[in-house]
């Protein structure tokens, strides 16, 4: 067997065994550690396909900050893995429907425009070949106007994430850091009353 | 290349046709055992130079008891972590508690791979190795959130959240910060991110000093190096330790597991001291043309932005938490994202210096 090969399995069986993990896990922490594996699996099959800058960009994205997110919701919110328990059973045929529909879909369409596609058949890359150059190339120009319109609506979801939870709450007693670091020496200390005599140059302390 | 020749034909003798995987897994091992261990090695020392410059600065001596010059100092702290016991505290996430070390120790030693200390010597030459590095890198906030999560202590839980906020804030502004580097040198590639530092009128009058990307990119190299030091939760942006406060992530840790973070702290400071080396100051390049160009100068650029770490934590007061968030999100990011539109209008400009 190839060492390609090898690589190709292990990481094929890590990925099914992570995802099926994510959720079959009691404890929703685990199971979201488990989805990072995945997504460590998902990377390094990207990676053995030549795409680095996919993968690199699934390691960097989600498992550098959506996932991080995730977890600190998840840690937050302290669900209670019973409740989860109960609704998954609840809800497992409809999600047995909705994923095998899933499942039919991208097989049909991985099917019809990839199939017969070996190696081989890839068209031969240079040795100054480089994938982030080709991606960034094709954005900028093919694609220019439906990234900048993702660009757009992913804009407007982070002024809208921003103005929903953003709240002016007036009770707090935090000081602002920008006020406080353009304080002057002049209103630092206010001396009320008399000033209490020079102190004898004898008594202080003067370092060595 | 003779021996090479015969321990090929000696490979296929024994493992047959499995031999070209055999040789790459082997040789890639080896080189990596040539990185980690000297890297490990320095991490040791890095903390007894540490210790030294800071006694000196604050006029004491520092460590010089075991061994001379107390030289023996960091094996004999190794060897007292080594014997400790690792106390698992009740209720704690036993599984997540040991991983978390791990996930603090594996970016600082993986990113490694695509460091080029001389032109070529490289474990991994990939295209794409800034990129690499930054997913890398982003990695560490887990072993910090997990590690105050599986503790089950509220202390250990607070100082999780607080010091990963701190890390995913000042990654951004790090980003943006190599986002600049990557535009003005137009790859990704590290070897070649050096290389077009040797390029530019300064360069061709023999001082290199001045073409490298520290002056043209002044306000970024700035931003850079202050996120390094928060990015590596040093002082004064320590709030991951929070000596004065009872509270940090690693509360509930001994032994050797709490030593693994200290080690992740210390192989990540070299990193990114490496980096700012690697992208900022020109790397192994010679700053005058009169000197050869070696993986010496890419080791004493290291080892004075290091001796920089060290002069900042003994020198500046600590900043508060909001303190360090305001200047994360209100100061760099905002400078970041000017300087690289300054940058774009420039290198469009006529009077662009990359070209």
């Amino acid at each position: 067997m190839e060492f390609k090969a090898f690589v190709f399995y292990f990481l094929a069986v890590t990925l099914i065994y992570a995802a099926a993990r994510v959720v079959t896990l009691r404890n929703p922490i685990h199971a979201a550690l488990h989805l990072v594996l995945a997504f460590f699996g998902a990377s390094g099959i990207w990676m053995l396909l030549g795409a680095e800058f996919p993968a690199i960009a699934l390691v960097l994205i989600y498992v550098g900050s959506v996932m991080v997110l995730f977890l600190f919701v998840v840690m937050m919110l302290d669900i209670g893995a019973d409740r989860w328990r109960e609704e998954f059973r609840k809800n497992v045929p409809s999600v047995l429907c909705v994923a095998s529909l899933m499942l039919i879909e991208m097989g049909c369409a991985l099917w019809l425009s990839f199939s017969g596609n070996t190696e081989a058949a890839l068209p031969p890359t240079g040795a100054g070949y480089s994938n982030v150059k080709m991606i960034g190339r094709l954005l900028f120009t093919q694609y220019a106007y439906p990234f900048e319109l993702a660009s757009v609506i992913l804009l407007a979801g982070i002024v809208a994430a921003v103005a929903l939870t953003l709240r002016s709450r007036r009770a707090t007693k935090s000081a602002d850091p920008s006020e406080q670091i353009s304080v002057k020496a002049s209103e630092r200390i206010r001396l009320v009353g008399e000033i209490p005599e020079q102190r004898n140059e004898n008594t202080a302390w003067k370092g060595n | 290349m003779i021996a090479l020749g015969k321990l090929h034909e000696f490979g296929h003798g024994v493992f047959g046709a499995f031999w070209p995987s055999v040789f790459i897994v082997v040789s890639t091992l080896i080189k990596i055992a040539c990185i980690v261990a000297p890297l490990m090695l320095s991490v040791a020392y890095l903390t007894l130079l540490e210790r030294k410059t800071i006694g000196g600065m604050q006029a004491r001596l520092g460590p010089n008891r075991v061994g001379p010059f107390g030289l023996a100092q960091p094996l004999a702290d190794g060897l007292k972590l080594l014997f400790k016991e690792i106390v698992i505290p009740s209720g704690a996430d036993k599984a997540v508690f040991l991983a978390a070390p791990i996930f603090s120790i594996a970016p600082a030693l993986a990113a490694w791979a695509v460091i080029p200390f001389d032109e070529g010597i490289v474990l991994a030459d990939v295209n794409a190795a800034l990129l690499y590095l930054m997913a890398v890198t982003s990695i560490g906030v887990y072993g910090v959130i997990l590690a105050g999560w599986s503790s089950n202590s509220r202390y250990a839980f607070l100082g999780g959240m607080r010091s990963a906020a701190q890390l995913i804030s000042y990654e951004i502004a790090m980003g943006l910060a190599l986002i600049v580097v990557l535009m003005v040198s137009n790859s990704l590639s590290l070897g070649e991110i050096v290389k077009s530092q040797a390029r530019g009128v300064f360069a061709q009058a023999g001082f290199s000093v001045f073409s490298w990307n520290w002056l043209s990119l002044f306000p970024v190299f700035v931003v850079y190096m202050v996120s390094i030091v928060a990015e590596t939760n040093r002082a004064p942006f320590d709030m991951a330790e929070g000596e004065s406060e009872i509270i940090g992530f690693h509360l509930e840790y001994s032994g050797l597991a709490f030593a693994l973070f200290y080690m992740a702290e210390y192989a990540s400071m070299i990193l990114c001291a490496t980096l700012a080396a690697i992208l900022f100051l020109g790397g192994w390049l010679s700053p005058f043309s009169c000197f050869p160009n070696g993986f010496h100068w890419l080791f004493a650029k290291v080892f004075v932005i290091l001796v920089f770490f060290f002069w900042i934590r003994a020198t500046f007061p600590r900043y508060r938490y909001d303190q360090v968030m305001r200047l994360g999100w209100k100061v760099f990011i905002p400078v970041v994202l000017v300087w690289m539109a300054v940058v774009a209008a420039w290198m469009m400009s006529p009077l662009s210096v990359w070209k």
